[in-house]
Protein backbone atom coordinates (compact mmCIF):
# COMPACT_ATOMS: atom_id res chain seq x y z
CA UNK A 1 0.00 0.00 0.00
CA UNK A 2 1.18 3.52 -0.77
CA UNK A 3 2.15 5.63 2.25
CA UNK A 4 -0.20 8.47 3.17
CA UNK A 5 0.49 11.90 1.78
CA UNK A 6 -1.28 15.03 3.03
CA UNK A 7 -1.40 16.11 -0.60
CA UNK A 8 -3.23 13.00 -1.82
CA UNK A 9 -6.82 13.58 -2.93
CA UNK A 10 -9.21 11.48 -4.98
CA UNK A 11 -9.70 12.19 -8.62
CA UNK A 12 -13.18 13.75 -8.24
CA UNK A 13 -11.77 16.24 -5.72
CA UNK A 14 -8.99 17.03 -8.17
CA UNK A 15 -11.48 17.61 -10.99
CA UNK A 16 -13.43 19.99 -8.71
CA UNK A 17 -10.37 22.26 -8.45
CA UNK A 18 -10.96 23.46 -12.01
CA UNK A 19 -13.43 26.33 -12.32
CA UNK A 20 -15.38 28.00 -15.09
CA UNK A 21 -13.20 30.25 -17.22
CA UNK A 22 -9.92 29.01 -15.74
CA UNK A 23 -6.65 29.03 -17.61
CA UNK A 24 -5.49 25.44 -17.28
CA UNK A 25 -1.99 24.20 -18.08
CA UNK A 26 -1.91 20.55 -19.15
CA UNK A 27 1.38 18.67 -19.48
CA UNK A 28 2.30 16.20 -22.17
CA UNK A 29 3.54 15.99 -25.73
CA UNK A 30 0.70 14.45 -27.69
CA UNK A 31 -0.59 11.80 -25.31
CA UNK A 32 2.90 11.08 -23.91
CA UNK A 33 3.16 12.42 -20.37
CA UNK A 34 -0.42 13.69 -20.47
CA UNK A 35 -2.40 13.33 -17.21
CA UNK A 36 -5.22 11.54 -19.03
CA UNK A 37 -7.12 10.39 -15.93
CA UNK A 38 -7.25 13.96 -14.58
CA UNK A 39 -8.28 15.40 -17.93
CA UNK A 40 -11.08 12.88 -18.43
CA UNK A 41 -12.27 13.35 -14.83
CA UNK A 42 -13.06 16.96 -15.75
CA UNK A 43 -15.99 15.65 -17.81
CA UNK A 44 -17.74 14.91 -14.50
CA UNK A 45 -17.31 18.52 -13.32
CA UNK A 46 -19.74 20.78 -15.24
CA UNK A 47 -17.92 23.86 -13.89
CA UNK A 48 -14.82 22.84 -15.85
CA UNK A 49 -15.90 24.79 -18.90
CA UNK A 50 -15.09 27.93 -20.91
CA UNK A 51 -11.50 26.92 -20.32
CA UNK A 52 -8.36 28.37 -21.80
CA UNK A 53 -6.12 25.35 -22.20
CA UNK A 54 -2.36 25.73 -22.47
CA UNK A 55 -0.92 22.50 -23.85
CA UNK A 56 1.38 21.60 -26.72
CA UNK A 57 -1.49 19.81 -28.47
CA UNK A 58 -5.20 19.28 -27.84
CA UNK A 59 -5.11 15.51 -27.59
CA UNK A 60 -6.07 13.10 -30.31
CA UNK A 61 -9.59 12.75 -31.75
CA UNK A 62 -11.85 11.74 -28.85
CA UNK A 63 -8.96 11.22 -26.43
CA UNK A 64 -7.64 13.35 -23.58
CA UNK A 65 -8.18 17.04 -24.24
CA UNK A 66 -9.81 16.01 -27.52
CA UNK A 67 -12.76 14.71 -25.46
CA UNK A 68 -13.09 17.99 -23.55
CA UNK A 69 -13.06 19.81 -26.87
CA UNK A 70 -15.88 17.65 -28.26
CA UNK A 71 -17.88 18.37 -25.08
CA UNK A 72 -17.54 22.09 -25.80
CA UNK A 73 -15.53 22.79 -22.65
CA UNK A 74 -12.60 24.56 -24.28
CA UNK A 75 -12.96 28.17 -25.44
CA UNK A 76 -9.34 28.86 -26.28
CA UNK A 77 -6.22 26.81 -26.88
CA UNK A 78 -2.64 28.02 -26.54
CA UNK A 79 -0.10 25.57 -27.93
CA UNK A 80 2.26 24.73 -30.77
CA UNK A 81 0.71 21.96 -32.84
CA UNK A 82 -3.01 21.43 -33.29
CA UNK A 83 -3.15 19.95 -36.80
CA UNK A 84 -2.70 16.39 -35.46
CA UNK A 85 -6.30 16.48 -34.18
CA UNK A 86 -8.80 17.16 -37.02
CA UNK A 87 -11.47 17.98 -34.41
CA UNK A 88 -9.42 21.04 -33.43
CA UNK A 89 -9.17 22.18 -37.03
CA UNK A 90 -12.94 21.72 -37.43
CA UNK A 91 -13.84 23.54 -34.18
CA UNK A 92 -11.58 26.41 -35.13
CA UNK A 93 -13.12 26.50 -38.61
CA UNK A 94 -16.62 26.76 -37.08
CA UNK A 95 -15.47 29.67 -34.91
CA UNK A 96 -16.02 27.68 -31.71
CA UNK A 97 -12.40 27.59 -30.65
CA UNK A 98 -9.92 30.42 -30.43
CA UNK A 99 -6.36 29.29 -31.12
CA UNK A 100 -3.15 31.08 -30.13
CA UNK A 101 -0.34 29.38 -31.98
CA UNK A 102 3.02 29.58 -30.20
CA UNK A 103 6.32 28.03 -31.32
CA UNK A 104 7.06 25.04 -29.10
CA UNK A 105 10.19 26.50 -27.53
CA UNK A 106 8.51 29.84 -26.98
CA UNK A 107 5.59 28.08 -25.32
CA UNK A 108 7.92 26.19 -22.97
CA UNK A 109 9.90 29.33 -22.16
CA UNK A 110 6.76 31.42 -21.59
CA UNK A 111 5.61 28.87 -19.03
CA UNK A 112 9.07 28.69 -17.46
CA UNK A 113 9.11 32.49 -17.26
CA UNK A 114 5.63 32.49 -15.73
CA UNK A 115 6.89 30.26 -12.96
CA UNK A 116 10.13 32.13 -12.47
CA UNK A 117 8.86 35.67 -11.96
CA UNK A 118 9.84 36.88 -15.43
CA UNK A 119 7.09 39.00 -16.99
CA UNK A 120 8.18 38.61 -20.62
CA UNK A 121 11.23 37.78 -22.70
CA UNK A 122 12.75 38.47 -26.11
CA UNK A 123 13.40 35.63 -28.53
CA UNK A 124 14.64 35.32 -32.10
CA UNK A 125 12.12 32.56 -32.70
CA UNK A 126 9.36 33.67 -35.03
CA UNK A 127 11.02 36.93 -36.09
CA UNK A 128 10.10 37.82 -39.65
CA UNK A 129 7.18 35.38 -39.73
CA UNK A 130 3.41 35.65 -39.51
CA UNK A 131 3.68 34.92 -35.78
CA UNK A 132 5.47 38.24 -35.37
CA UNK A 133 2.42 40.19 -36.55
CA UNK A 134 1.15 42.52 -33.84
CA UNK A 135 4.02 41.70 -31.48
CA UNK A 136 6.50 44.15 -30.05
CA UNK A 137 9.96 43.70 -31.55
CA UNK A 138 13.40 44.93 -30.67
CA UNK A 139 16.78 44.55 -32.29
CA UNK A 140 19.64 42.96 -30.37
CA UNK A 141 22.97 42.48 -32.14
CA UNK A 142 21.35 43.63 -35.37
CA UNK A 143 18.77 40.85 -35.29
CA UNK A 144 15.05 41.24 -34.73
CA UNK A 145 13.63 39.62 -31.59
CA UNK A 146 10.01 39.21 -30.49
CA UNK A 147 8.75 40.16 -27.06
CA UNK A 148 6.71 37.30 -25.66
CA UNK A 149 4.72 37.54 -22.41
CA UNK A 150 4.97 34.86 -19.75
CA UNK A 151 2.16 32.34 -19.28
CA UNK A 152 0.61 31.35 -15.97
CA UNK A 153 -2.42 29.24 -15.16
CA UNK A 154 -5.04 29.09 -12.43
CA UNK A 155 -4.44 25.38 -12.36
CA UNK A 156 -1.89 22.94 -13.81
CA UNK A 157 -2.60 19.28 -14.43
CA UNK A 158 0.65 17.36 -14.79
CA UNK A 159 1.83 13.77 -14.99
CA UNK A 160 4.82 12.24 -13.24
CA UNK A 161 5.93 8.66 -12.68
CA UNK A 162 6.21 8.84 -8.91
CA UNK A 163 5.91 11.19 -5.97
CA UNK A 164 7.10 10.88 -2.42
CA UNK A 165 4.69 11.82 0.33
CA UNK A 166 6.01 15.39 0.34
CA UNK A 167 5.16 15.69 -3.36
CA UNK A 168 8.66 15.55 -4.81
CA UNK A 169 8.34 14.27 -8.39
CA UNK A 170 10.33 12.04 -10.73
CA UNK A 171 9.37 11.54 -14.35
CA UNK A 172 9.49 8.78 -16.95
CA UNK A 173 11.76 9.32 -19.99
CA UNK A 174 10.26 11.61 -22.65
CA UNK A 175 6.99 11.75 -20.69
CA UNK A 176 8.71 14.53 -18.73
CA UNK A 177 8.40 17.20 -21.48
CA UNK A 178 6.26 20.20 -20.38
CA UNK A 179 5.32 18.77 -16.97
CA UNK A 180 8.17 20.21 -14.85
CA UNK A 181 7.73 23.63 -16.47
CA UNK A 182 4.00 23.66 -15.82
CA UNK A 183 4.55 22.62 -12.21
CA UNK A 184 6.10 26.05 -11.63
CA UNK A 185 3.50 28.23 -13.29
CA UNK A 186 0.02 27.77 -11.80
CA UNK A 187 -1.77 28.74 -8.60
CA UNK A 188 -2.79 25.12 -7.99
CA UNK A 189 -0.66 22.23 -9.27
CA UNK A 190 -2.13 18.74 -9.38
CA UNK A 191 0.13 15.82 -10.28
CA UNK A 192 -1.20 12.49 -11.50
CA UNK A 193 1.32 9.83 -10.46
CA UNK A 194 1.64 6.05 -10.81
CA UNK A 195 2.85 5.59 -7.23
CA UNK A 196 3.60 7.42 -3.99
CA UNK A 197 6.68 6.34 -2.06
CA UNK A 198 7.94 7.24 1.44
CA UNK A 199 9.95 10.43 1.87
CA UNK A 200 13.62 9.59 1.59
CA UNK A 201 13.20 6.83 -0.96
CA UNK A 202 13.68 9.07 -4.03
CA UNK A 203 17.28 9.99 -4.82
CA UNK A 204 17.50 13.77 -4.18
CA UNK A 205 19.70 14.04 -7.29
CA UNK A 206 16.95 12.45 -9.37
CA UNK A 207 14.06 14.62 -8.17
CA UNK A 208 13.10 16.95 -11.02
CA UNK A 209 10.21 18.84 -9.39
CA UNK A 210 10.73 19.76 -5.72
CA UNK A 211 7.70 19.33 -3.47
CA UNK A 212 7.07 23.04 -2.82
CA UNK A 213 5.68 23.28 -6.36
CA UNK A 214 3.15 20.49 -5.98
CA UNK A 215 -0.17 21.13 -4.20
CA UNK A 216 -2.13 17.94 -4.80
CA UNK A 217 -1.39 14.34 -5.78
CA UNK A 218 -3.72 11.91 -7.50
CA UNK A 219 -2.97 8.21 -7.89
CA UNK A 220 -4.16 6.96 -11.26
CA UNK B 1 10.52 4.89 -47.55
CA UNK B 2 10.59 5.62 -51.27
CA UNK B 3 13.82 5.47 -53.27
CA UNK B 4 13.81 9.24 -53.66
CA UNK B 5 13.39 9.81 -49.93
CA UNK B 6 16.17 7.33 -49.22
CA UNK B 7 18.49 9.03 -51.70
CA UNK B 8 17.92 12.37 -49.98
CA UNK B 9 18.45 10.89 -46.52
CA UNK B 10 21.69 9.23 -47.67
CA UNK B 11 23.00 12.49 -49.06
CA UNK B 12 22.21 14.25 -45.77
CA UNK B 13 23.81 11.49 -43.69
CA UNK B 14 27.09 11.98 -45.57
CA UNK B 15 27.18 15.63 -44.44
CA UNK B 16 27.13 14.76 -40.72
CA UNK B 17 30.41 14.65 -38.84
CA UNK B 18 31.44 12.54 -35.84
CA UNK B 19 30.68 14.31 -32.56
CA UNK B 20 27.83 16.38 -33.95
CA UNK B 21 24.61 16.94 -31.98
CA UNK B 22 21.88 16.55 -34.58
CA UNK B 23 18.15 17.22 -34.48
CA UNK B 24 16.10 15.50 -37.16
CA UNK B 25 12.78 17.00 -38.18
CA UNK B 26 9.67 15.07 -39.16
CA UNK B 27 9.45 13.41 -42.58
CA UNK B 28 12.50 12.78 -44.77
CA UNK B 29 14.90 14.04 -42.04
CA UNK B 30 13.72 11.25 -39.71
CA UNK B 31 14.92 8.69 -42.25
CA UNK B 32 18.50 9.84 -41.68
CA UNK B 33 18.43 8.13 -38.26
CA UNK B 34 18.07 4.71 -39.90
CA UNK B 35 21.22 5.29 -41.95
CA UNK B 36 23.48 6.16 -39.01
CA UNK B 37 25.43 3.64 -36.95
CA UNK B 38 27.38 4.02 -33.73
CA UNK B 39 30.51 4.24 -35.89
CA UNK B 40 29.26 7.54 -37.32
CA UNK B 41 29.63 9.11 -33.86
CA UNK B 42 26.58 11.37 -34.28
CA UNK B 43 24.42 12.12 -31.22
CA UNK B 44 20.75 12.56 -32.08
CA UNK B 45 18.64 14.96 -30.04
CA UNK B 46 14.86 15.22 -30.11
CA UNK B 47 13.15 18.40 -28.93
CA UNK B 48 10.63 16.59 -26.76
CA UNK B 49 13.47 16.00 -24.35
CA UNK B 50 16.07 13.34 -25.21
CA UNK B 51 19.73 13.43 -26.23
CA UNK B 52 20.88 9.98 -27.36
CA UNK B 53 18.01 8.82 -29.56
CA UNK B 54 18.47 5.21 -30.68
CA UNK B 55 16.79 3.17 -33.41
CA UNK B 56 13.10 2.28 -33.35
CA UNK B 57 12.41 -0.68 -31.03
CA UNK B 58 10.98 -4.03 -32.07
CA UNK B 59 7.19 -4.11 -31.72
CA UNK B 60 7.36 -6.06 -28.44
CA UNK B 61 9.84 -3.59 -26.91
CA UNK B 62 7.88 -0.35 -27.47
CA UNK B 63 7.87 1.96 -24.46
CA UNK B 64 4.92 4.38 -24.49
CA UNK B 65 7.01 6.93 -22.56
CA UNK B 66 9.83 6.98 -25.10
CA UNK B 67 9.06 8.77 -28.37
CA UNK B 68 10.65 11.22 -30.78
CA UNK B 69 9.26 14.57 -31.91
CA UNK B 70 7.14 12.76 -34.49
CA UNK B 71 5.61 10.81 -31.56
CA UNK B 72 7.11 7.58 -32.94
CA UNK B 73 8.61 5.01 -30.55
CA UNK B 74 12.39 5.21 -30.22
CA UNK B 75 15.05 3.82 -27.89
CA UNK B 76 17.55 5.63 -25.69
CA UNK B 77 21.23 4.75 -26.19
CA UNK B 78 23.80 4.36 -23.39
CA UNK B 79 24.88 7.86 -22.37
CA UNK B 80 21.50 9.40 -23.16
CA UNK B 81 19.78 12.00 -21.00
CA UNK B 82 16.27 13.40 -20.59
CA UNK B 83 15.28 17.02 -20.07
CA UNK B 84 12.17 19.18 -19.87
CA UNK B 85 10.75 21.13 -22.80
CA UNK B 86 12.15 24.48 -21.60
CA UNK B 87 15.60 22.93 -21.10
CA UNK B 88 15.37 21.27 -24.49
CA UNK B 89 14.58 24.48 -26.32
CA UNK B 90 17.21 26.28 -24.27
CA UNK B 91 19.70 23.83 -25.79
CA UNK B 92 18.27 24.54 -29.24
CA UNK B 93 17.99 28.34 -29.12
CA UNK B 94 21.22 28.55 -27.15
CA UNK B 95 23.20 27.23 -30.10
CA UNK B 96 24.15 23.90 -28.50
CA UNK B 97 22.69 21.78 -31.30
CA UNK B 98 25.25 21.63 -34.12
CA UNK B 99 22.95 20.62 -36.97
CA UNK B 100 19.21 20.61 -37.54
CA UNK B 101 17.85 18.72 -40.53
CA UNK B 102 14.44 20.03 -41.53
CA UNK B 103 11.93 19.41 -44.27
CA UNK B 104 10.58 22.24 -46.40
CA UNK B 105 7.60 23.18 -48.47
CA UNK B 106 9.70 25.83 -50.23
CA UNK B 107 13.13 27.46 -50.00
CA UNK B 108 13.72 30.92 -51.45
CA UNK B 109 16.73 32.30 -53.29
CA UNK B 110 18.20 33.63 -50.02
CA UNK B 111 17.83 30.23 -48.35
CA UNK B 112 14.85 31.17 -46.22
CA UNK B 113 12.50 28.27 -45.56
CA UNK B 114 8.73 27.88 -45.55
CA UNK B 115 7.89 24.64 -43.77
CA UNK B 116 4.92 25.17 -41.47
CA UNK B 117 1.91 26.37 -43.40
CA UNK B 118 0.37 26.40 -46.84
CA UNK B 119 -0.47 29.70 -48.46
CA UNK B 120 -4.00 30.84 -47.69
CA UNK B 121 -4.85 27.98 -45.30
CA UNK B 122 -5.59 28.38 -41.57
CA UNK B 123 -2.36 27.97 -39.60
CA UNK B 124 -2.80 25.65 -36.64
CA UNK B 125 0.57 23.97 -36.27
CA UNK B 126 4.11 25.28 -35.90
CA UNK B 127 5.88 22.88 -33.53
CA UNK B 128 9.59 23.39 -32.93
CA UNK B 129 10.81 24.23 -36.42
CA UNK B 130 11.04 28.00 -35.83
CA UNK B 131 13.20 27.46 -32.75
CA UNK B 132 15.51 25.08 -34.61
CA UNK B 133 15.81 27.51 -37.51
CA UNK B 134 17.04 30.32 -35.31
CA UNK B 135 19.07 28.24 -32.88
CA UNK B 136 20.93 25.42 -34.60
CA UNK B 137 24.52 26.21 -35.60
CA UNK B 138 23.87 24.72 -39.04
CA UNK B 139 20.54 24.01 -40.73
CA UNK B 140 20.28 21.46 -43.53
CA UNK B 141 17.06 21.33 -45.51
CA UNK B 142 16.18 17.86 -46.80
CA UNK B 143 13.48 17.99 -49.44
CA UNK B 144 12.38 16.58 -52.76
CA UNK B 145 13.53 18.85 -55.56
CA UNK B 146 9.98 19.44 -56.75
CA UNK B 147 6.50 19.22 -55.22
CA UNK B 148 4.15 16.36 -56.13
CA UNK B 149 2.66 18.70 -58.75
CA UNK B 150 6.09 18.98 -60.34
CA UNK B 151 6.44 22.62 -59.29
CA UNK B 152 9.93 23.67 -58.16
CA UNK B 153 10.39 23.89 -54.37
CA UNK B 154 13.51 26.03 -54.62
CA UNK B 155 11.91 29.28 -55.69
CA UNK B 156 12.68 32.98 -56.17
CA UNK B 157 10.19 33.90 -53.47
CA UNK B 158 8.16 31.61 -51.19
CA UNK B 159 4.40 31.71 -51.67
CA UNK B 160 3.98 29.84 -48.37
CA UNK B 161 4.62 31.73 -45.10
CA UNK B 162 8.28 31.83 -44.05
CA UNK B 163 9.37 29.92 -40.94
CA UNK B 164 12.26 32.25 -40.11
CA UNK B 165 14.19 35.21 -41.47
CA UNK B 166 17.41 33.22 -41.02
CA UNK B 167 18.70 31.54 -44.19
CA UNK B 168 19.59 27.86 -43.95
CA UNK B 169 23.10 26.63 -44.69
CA UNK B 170 22.60 23.65 -47.00
CA UNK B 171 19.75 22.39 -49.20
CA UNK B 172 19.81 18.71 -50.15
CA UNK B 173 17.47 17.14 -52.71
CA UNK B 174 17.56 13.86 -54.60
CA UNK B 175 19.19 15.72 -57.47
CA UNK B 176 21.49 18.31 -55.99
CA UNK B 177 23.16 19.91 -53.01
CA UNK B 178 23.23 23.68 -52.64
CA UNK B 179 25.04 25.78 -50.06
CA UNK B 180 24.00 29.25 -48.95
CA UNK B 181 26.03 32.36 -48.26
CA UNK B 182 25.63 36.11 -48.70
CA UNK B 183 25.47 35.67 -52.47
CA UNK B 184 22.61 33.19 -52.23
CA UNK B 185 22.42 29.63 -53.52
CA UNK B 186 25.45 27.82 -54.87
CA UNK B 187 25.14 24.42 -56.53
CA UNK B 188 27.92 22.26 -55.11
CA UNK B 189 26.92 18.76 -56.17
CA UNK B 190 24.71 17.06 -58.75
CA UNK B 191 23.61 13.51 -58.00
CA UNK B 192 24.74 10.68 -60.27
CA UNK B 193 21.37 10.14 -61.96
CA UNK B 194 20.89 13.83 -62.75
CA UNK B 195 22.73 16.54 -64.68
CA UNK B 196 23.15 20.29 -64.55
CA UNK B 197 20.46 20.88 -67.18
CA UNK B 198 17.88 18.94 -65.13
CA UNK B 199 18.73 20.90 -61.99
CA UNK B 200 18.57 24.20 -63.90
CA UNK B 201 15.20 23.29 -65.42
CA UNK B 202 13.67 22.25 -62.08
CA UNK B 203 14.98 25.09 -59.92
CA UNK B 204 13.17 28.42 -60.10
CA UNK B 205 15.59 30.37 -57.91
CA UNK B 206 18.78 31.74 -59.36
CA UNK B 207 21.91 29.90 -58.26
CA UNK B 208 25.63 29.95 -58.93
CA UNK B 209 27.88 26.97 -59.39
CA UNK B 210 30.97 26.26 -57.33
CA UNK B 211 32.87 24.39 -60.01
CA UNK B 212 30.91 24.59 -63.22
CA UNK B 213 33.53 22.59 -65.03
CA UNK B 214 32.71 19.54 -62.96
CA UNK B 215 28.94 19.79 -63.25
Amino acid sequence: MDPLSEKLIDIAAAAALVRRGDTMLVGGFGLVGKPLALVEALLTNPEATQLTVVSNNLGEPGEGLGRLLLEGRIAKAIGSFFTSNPDVVAAHGRGELEVELTPQGTLAEAIRAGGAGIAAFYTRTGAGTKLAEGRETRSFGGLEHLLWPAIRGNVALIRARAADTYGNLVYEKTARNFNPDMATAADVVVAQVDEIVPVGSLDPEAIVTPHLLVDRLVLA
Amino acid sequence: MSDVQRQIAERVARLLQPGEIVNLGIGIPTLVADLLTAADGVHLETENGLLGVGPAPDADRIDASLVNAGKRPVTALPGSSYFSSSESFGLIRGGHVTTAVLGALQVDACGRVANWALAGKPILGVGGAMDLLVGAQRVIVATTHTAKSGAPKIVSECSCPLSSDRPVDVVVTEAATFTLDDRGLTLVEVAADFDYAWVRAHTEAAFGSAEEAQL
